[in-house]
């Protein structure tokens, strides 16, 4: 497992760096300066790369009932026909999974018959690994602000609201790590994904795990100084960069880790959080026929016209009855 | 034809992959499962490069010196030239969302048809050539080198992909295995390496304008063929016109529906609907020079989709018709409703399209300036515009085939289904997970459709067979209707092997049957000849 043990090396490099090294700076300062500058300039690189690329064709899947007579009634949301409508679809791709809400199992015994059963594991692990990451990265922004807006403080008033134990557990970072070992474990159990999964599927599975694990054995278990945990953030933000005394290898770690999921990010199937905005099938509306598309790269073409076709069959069309331009 | 029975290709299924990585599995080009190459006349009538005889089975595809570089160059053009391409070769997590959604997955169980993995074929040279980690990291990152046999499985995997669309429809990011075997398929074409039965269609159709290669006096015999088989069955004469200029539409089809059953009774039928019509004030008229609706150039490269489909504006134009009426076809369709436009538009010189019988505008069309037969049809009979005799096809116990092309491409799922429901009794439609978007390939569309090909089409067409058998076993259904002229040719044998005693028609067909024709004599049979319901002996 080449990705599992890239992880494990990560671990040790951060840990022994900080802990035998006192490599400070170099892991709470400079790697992580240099991730995040390599995150912005690839990302942007990355979809300025894609955007170069024209659309020369308006193809959208379409999911649903055209806008075609007055009286059938269309499908605005799986075959919009309008801007609104296209938002409205990517709003439910991108926040909702809409497109894997439909995914189902197909099945087949020797009848023959082949059957289908919705299929839905996928669909709530992926939205829940994506929302908990999600909540799990707002709720961090109370260690780069200060003050610390309401909403942020509200956010984490609601992820702790079961309020077990001391420091009391947030429900994202559970949640998190949960879905990520089931996303972990379909990718090892399902023969066909298992077949399709390459390494840098694993990867960020690891990555993110190791994130997540080494963020609640922080809270939990190691605890760590967060004192010294914010005022090593509130450094990088206002780019007055400090390392206090005694926060602890873990919190290196924890850094570290980041740090490579983001330096990782733009050269890896990550991008897709970029793509699935840029993706000509969903993000169109489906009215080709009313509004044209314009192909900026169109060229003329070599065509059989009509002179040569009659040219060649204009006895054979005389001799048929049928009308010609050159008698 | 010695084809496999039913239950050997199910035995053969198997949809646990194999041990050995997809990378490492050698490529068997299997008969029963390619299509012939292409004869070098066509390719070269068209001016496509590197004509020359060869043969898939053989070891030598005797393929021009720089090939890799045409392909590498051709590669990079394209990542260029269409976004899709780009987006769409970065973005897959390899969710396995896709991977039993293909037609071909679920009947051969072979990985590589699962359209993640057939995507990957492309995908891993990708990495190799163009990305930074799949040249420094190589077999780790997933990525490999362009060898014979990785093109030579591209051939055979590229060819085994019907553009049907259904895996981008569950696609968490919409990636569209048919963009990508488009562009595999433009990269072949300039390798010369085509399957005949598209290219050789294709330079028919650049002839004489329609695939099947029919020349101007015989595509009027043939039609004047089925005017003689409507009045012995109606005792009504109709009188198509044939390049008219001054009519008000032009109708386009496709060539199929000419030429071979169950088509022509397709056919026969759009005769008698403008026969009906024209008292009413309908002026159509037939092309011979646009007389194909299809384009199998669209499965050879954007420009010869675009150098065949140039015909269908040129056409209206000469004859200064104000719009055009495009007939019962699937990829005809795609290419109408999703390219045409853009490519050989714009269509200044037709009107925006409106029915002269109902005075309906089809807005919908108002750029493109063409509209589906379906959509027509459905107007008029909201209208009351016709005449109708729905017991006509009560011995009938219809299901409707959503063809891939206008559902995935296009979304007409109501109008189709509203003309059934007006001129037939008894319809059911299949089980929700095999119609509308979620819709299977016939298993023979992109050019699949040969006949050396036929295993793959049968195992490409179990899972519509399989729904088809569903309906037919607790409705009765004996019926399948579908609006596309490559169904019509490939259904028979399909129905024939998976579920017999289900027939095939094209939709107008139905409502040629049902339409009672003004001063037509007693019908007591069909339009195939079948005794109507009550006129049994």
């Amino acid at each position: 497992m080449f990705s599992l043990v890239a992880v494990f090396l990560l671990f040790l490099i951060a840990y022994v760096g900080v802990e035998a090294a006192g490599l400070q700076v170099l892991f709470g300062v400079v790697i992580p300066y240099a991730a995040i500058l390599v995150f912005i300039i690839g990302v942007v690189n990355r979809v300025i790369g894609w955007a170069r690329s024209p659309v020369p064709f308006r193809i959208p899947s379409t999911c649903g009932q055209q806008r075609s007579l007055p009286w059938i009634k269309s499908s605005e949301l799986d075959n919009p026909f309008t801007k609104q409508g296209v938002v409205a679809r990517m709003l439910l791709e991108v926040l909702f999974f809409r497109s894997l809400f439909r995914n189902t199992k197909t099945m087949l015994d020797q009848g023959p018959k082949i059957y289908f059963r919705l299929e839905l594991w996928l669909w709530l692990a992926a939205l829940a690994f994506h929302w908990a990451f999600l909540t799990v990265i707002v709720r961090h922004l109370r260690l780069f602000t200060e003050p610390v807006p309401f909403w942020v403080a509200l956010l984490e008033k609601l992820d702790g609201f079961f309020q077990v134990g001391v420091p009391g557990i947030f429900i994202s970072g559970l949640v998190l790590l949960a879905a990520v070992f089931f996303l972990f474990l379909r990718r090892v159990i399902i023969p066909q994904v298992n077949y399709i999964s390459l390494s840098q599927d694993f990867f960020p599975l690891f990555l993110i795990f190791g994130i997540a694990f080494t963020g609640i054995l922080m809270r939990h278990f190691a605890k760590i100084d967060v004192t010294g945990a914010k005022q090593l953030a509130m450094g990088l933000v206002t780019f007055h960069p400090t390392i206090p005394q005694g926060i602890g290898g873990i919190f290196y770690v924890h850094l570290f880790f980041v740090s490579v999921l983001l330096a990782y990010f733009p050269f890896s199937k990550l991008m897709h959080m970029g793509g699935i905005f840029m993706s000509p099938t969903r993000n169109l509306p489906g009215n080709t026929r009313a509004v044209r598309h314009l192909n900026p790269w169109n060229y003329p073409v070599e065509t059989h016209t009509y002179e040569e076709y009659e040219e060649e069959f204009r006895e054979k069309m005389i001799d048929a009855g049928l009308p010609v331009e050159k008698e | 034809m010695s084809d496999p029975k039913p239950i050997e290709l199910i035995e053969k299924i198997n949809y646990t992959p194999p041990h050995t990585e997809w990378m490492d599995v050698p490529l068997n080009i299997r008969k029963g499962m390619y299509c012939y190459a292409s004869n070098p006349k066509s390719v070269e009538y068209v001016h496509l490069p590197n004509a020359r005889p060869w043969n898939p089975l053989e070891e030598d595809w005797k393929l021009p010196d720089n090939w890799k570089e045409i392909v590498h160059t051709a590669f990079r053009e394209r990542l260029d030239r269409f976004r899709s391409f780009k987006v769409f070769m970065d973005i897959c997590v390899r969710c396995g969302a896709c991977a039993d959604k293909c037609h071909f997955f679920i009947g051969t169980g072979d990985p590589k048809n699962m359209p993640v993995l057939r995507a990957e074929l492309l995908r891993s040279v990708y990495r190799n050539d163009f990305t930074t980690a799949g040249k420094i990291l190589g077999k780790v990152a997933g990525a490999r080198e362009l060898t014979l046999d990785v093109l030579k499985e591209w051939w055979y995997y590229f060819f085994q992909c019907t553009e049907c669309r259904r895996c981008s429809v569950f696609c968490p990011y919409g990636i569209d295995t048919a963009e990508i075997t488009i562009m595999a398929r433009e990269i072949f074409n300039l390798l010369g390496l085509n399957i005949d039965w598209i290219a050789t269609p294709i330079a028919n159709c650049y002839r004489t304008g329609n695939h099947l290669g029919i020349q101007p006096h015989a595509f009027k015999e043939m039609l004047e063929f089925f005017v003689d088989d409507i009045e012995e069955k109606t005792g009504v004469k109709v009188e198509p016109t044939f390049n008219k200029k001054g009519a008000d539409i032009l109708f386009v089809t496709p060539s199929g529906d000419v030429f071979a059953d169950p088509g022509t009774y397709t056919a026969m039928g759009y005769l008698m609907l403008f026969h009906y019509l024209k008292e009413q004030g309908l002026n159509v008229t037939w092309s011979t020079y646009a007389s194909e609706g299809g384009n199998f150039g669209f499965f050879t490269s954007h420009e010869m989709m675009k150098r065949l489909n140039a015909k269908m504006y040129a056409e209206a134009k000469r004859l200064g018709v104000k719009w055009i009426l495009g007939g019962e076809c699937g990829h005809m369709w795609r290419v109408i409703n999703q390219y045409m436009d853009t490519m050989n538009g714009p269509a200044d010189f037709l009107e925006e399209p409106v029915s002269p019988i109902t005075g309906t505008r089809f807005t919908n069309a108002k750029s493109t300036k063409m509209v589906h037969i379906s959509e027509f049809t459905a107007d008029l009979i909201y209208h009351n515009k016709l005449k109708l005799d729905k017991s006509r096809n009560d011995n009938l116990i219809v299901t409707y085939h959503d063809s891939c092309n206008p559902a995935r491409g296009m979304g007409m799922f109501e109008e189709p289904r509203y003309v059934i429901n007006s001129v037939c009794n008894h319809f059911h439609d299949m089980p929700r997970n095999t119609i509308r978007e979620q819709t299977f390939c016939c298993g023979s569309g992109s050019g699949l459709n040969a006949g050396e090909d036929m295993e793959l089409r049968l195992c490409g067409g179990l899972p519509r067979a399989n729904a088809v058998k569903h309906v037919h076993e607790k409705y009765g259904v004996n019926m399948l209707a579908c609006v596309c002229a490559i169904d019509r040719a490939v259904f028979p044998p399909l129905m024939d092997y998976w579920v017999p005693g289900v027939g095939v028609t094209g939709l107008t067909e139905l409502v040629a049957n049902a339409l009672i024709m003004p001063g037509e004599a007693e019908r007591t049979t069909n339009l195939r000849g079948e005794p109507l319901p009550g006129m049994e002996e």
